[in-house]
């Protein structure tokens, strides 16, 4: 079970970040999480939101280069270990990690990451009984 | 001269059929009668005296090398009869360019200079097929734009109906075509869409209501797809024609039916390709300016001029049995050279490669700037359109790549950037800022 993630290629300049979410403001759509590194030139700036699609759609139209990945979204245990857990799990079953960021939602903290071996990840969330989340079960609204 | 049989292939067989060698001979005849010509030209004469040349001297065609540039503003300065070689009552036709950026050029012509023109014409047309049979319409400016009448005495020459229609008035085009049953047509690519266009909302087919076979296309840069598509469209076969007025106009090369390059007639001009800065030759295959020697003008013969056109001679043999060179469709102009560390680049080689990749648009920014203990850099933006990947490895990966084939095609490297799509100037037809120079100057 992955979800849809947003993500938008935007230069490490000033003001290009805010040109995005002005953007995603004005289409109102709702970010949920989000992750910006830096780099020297350029960003991904990688967003989970209520309407993936949507966003993408109206990003294009404005001229941005945006698209849509997916991506894993874990429950971890609200404990101190609980992300090293998790992604143990992940490693001793040789599934790589592209990237990973977390939050919490409703006191519950979620793991986001990419891997390329999206079938053995799977795996490894069903048997070590771990709760991938899907779409519907993220805070649409506030 | 009588026109030949329409079956022959060749509108002037000896000529046009002459081996390479023979080419050779009778060049090197025609150059020693220009350099006599030009001596009695006084920018020529200082020339020949600065350069310590005797005209005696130049024997072959191998000597032209010994011989002096001429260039646009050499034939400016000289405004307006500073290159005549004979008094202004042996000649009887003047062209002259519009002079946007300065003095205007002068053209000067002899009637034998206007007859070996029309012939050359003539000659470029049969090659495509036109016979006496066929009706002509030219859709080039008259005028002083050498399009106009060259084509138009050219046409003549071959024995066609010439209908001299100039430019504009699409409707009447079109009415000219149908009615008078126009098989080939000169038109520049822009203006043969358009007439297409027209023809489509009028209802006309081109191919049910017309007897268009040939399409004469030159003076506008196009590539191999539009011509195609005008192909399709008009149901024709459409030839590249290559003119500079400064030479006489249309007529100096000429696609033959296998499409493939220009042949340029060398028994009027020899042929060079050289290095926009050293002005060494280039070897046969490589890209570079073209400059021609006229062999066959009497009333402002010209030595080595820079046409500042970049192409390159397409080596071997051609199957329509023609020796003259083909050249290479045109690539721009020599005065979009970027010169870093010392190597030649062209941005059209630039271009070339970006559009491989289709992970970017076909926008790009060159921007060449001095760093400190770098000496001069060249950076090229690209624009990341929507195929990206979510991945920085890929995108390293990408500019990696990027770099590395740039580097095999300019032997410099460059440094990739990556930029959102939209933030580079926006090009319209060709006029966009492809380059920004902002080295440092010693």
């Amino acid at each position: 079970m992955t979800i849809r993630q947003v993500s938008i290629f935007i230069e490490n300049q000033s003001g290009t970040l805010q040109k995005v979410l002005e953007l995603i403001k004005r289409s109102r759509i709702q970010i949920i999480a989000s992750t910006l590194a830096d780099t020297a030139d350029y960003g991904i700036y990688r967003i989970i939101c209520n309407e993936p699609e949507r966003a993408c759609l109206e990003l294009k139209e404005a001229g941005v280069a945006v698209t849509i990945s997916h991506v894993f979204a874990v429950e971890l245990d609200n404990r101190p270990g609980g992300a090293a857990d998790v992604v143990a799990r992940f490693s001793e079953a040789g599934v790589g990690i592209s990237y990973m960021y977390a939050f919490v939602i409703e006191g519950r903290g979620i793991l986001i990451f990419r891997t390329d071996q999206t079938e053995e990840a799977e795996k490894v969330i069903a048997s070590n009984g771990l709760h991938a989340l899907s779409e519907s079960e993220l805070p649409m609204q506030y | 001269m009588k026109t030949p049989d329409s079956s022959s292939p060749y509108f002037q067989p000896e000529l046009e059929t002459l081996s390479v060698e023979g080419l050779r001979a009778l060049q090197s005849e025609r150059l020693q009668q220009t350099v006599r010509r030009c001596a009695q030209v006084p920018f020529y004469r200082d020339k020949f005296a600065e350069l310590g040349i005797r005209p005696e001297d130049i024997k072959s065609v191998d000597d032209v090398t010994k011989l002096p540039f001429t260039t646009k503003d050499d034939l400016r300065d000289h405004y307006p009869f500073g290159f005549a070689s004979v008094p202004l009552r042996d000649c009887v036709r003047l062209h002259s360019s519009s002079g946007t950026t300065g003095n205007p050029t002068v053209v000067l012509h002899t009637q034998s200079d206007l007859d070996a023109w029309a012939e050359a014409v003539a000659r470029c047309l049969w090659m495509v097929g036109a016979r006496p049979d066929d009706v002509f319409q030219n859709s080039a400016g008259y005028g002083m734009f050498t399009a106009g009448l060259g084509f138009q005495y050219g046409a003549e020459r071959v024995g066609m109906l010439t209908v001299p229609a100039a430019a504009g008035n699409t409707l009447r085009q079109i009415k000219f075509i149908r009615d008078f049953g126009t098989s080939v047509l000169h038109a520049i690519p822009s203006y043969a869409s358009r007439i297409f266009e027209v023809m489509n909302e009028q209802g006309v087919d081109p191919r049910r209501d017309t007897k268009l076979r040939v399409l004469c296309i030159g003076a506008e840069p196009h590539s191999e797809e539009q011509r195609r598509r005008i192909e399709e469209n008009l149901g024709v076969k459409a030839y590249n024609s290559y003119g500079i007025s400064e030479m006489m106009g249309p007529g100096v090369a000429f696609e033959c039916q296998e499409q493939n390059g220009l042949h340029i007639w060398e028994d009027y001009f020899i042929v060079e390709i050289v290095d926009p800065v050293t002005l060494e030759r280039v070897p046969d295959g490589q890209l570079g300016e073209l400059v021609l020697t006229t062999l066959r003008r009497e009333a402002m013969p010209l030595l080595r001029y820079r046409t500042r056109d970049l192409t390159r001679i397409l080596p071997g043999d051609c199957p329509c049995g023609r020796h003259h060179v083909r050249l290479a469709r045109l690539q721009g102009r020599s005065d979009d050279m970027i010169i870093l560390k010392g190597v030649n680049i062209f941005p059209i080689q630039i271009e070339k490669i970006l559009l491989q990749f289709k992970e970017i648009g076909t926008d790009y920014l060159i921007t060449l700037e001095t760093r400190e203990g770098e000496g001069d850099i060249m950076s090229v933006d690209v624009e990341v359109n929507n195929v990206f990947t979510d991945d920085y490895a890929t995108l390293k990966r990408l500019e990696h790549e990027i770099t590395r084939q740039l580097r095999d095609e300019i032997l410099v490297t460059p440094r990739v950037r990556l930029v959102p799509k939209g933030t580079l100037p926006v090009s319209d037809e060709k006029k966009a800022v492809r380059v920004r120079d902002l080295r440092k100057l010693f």
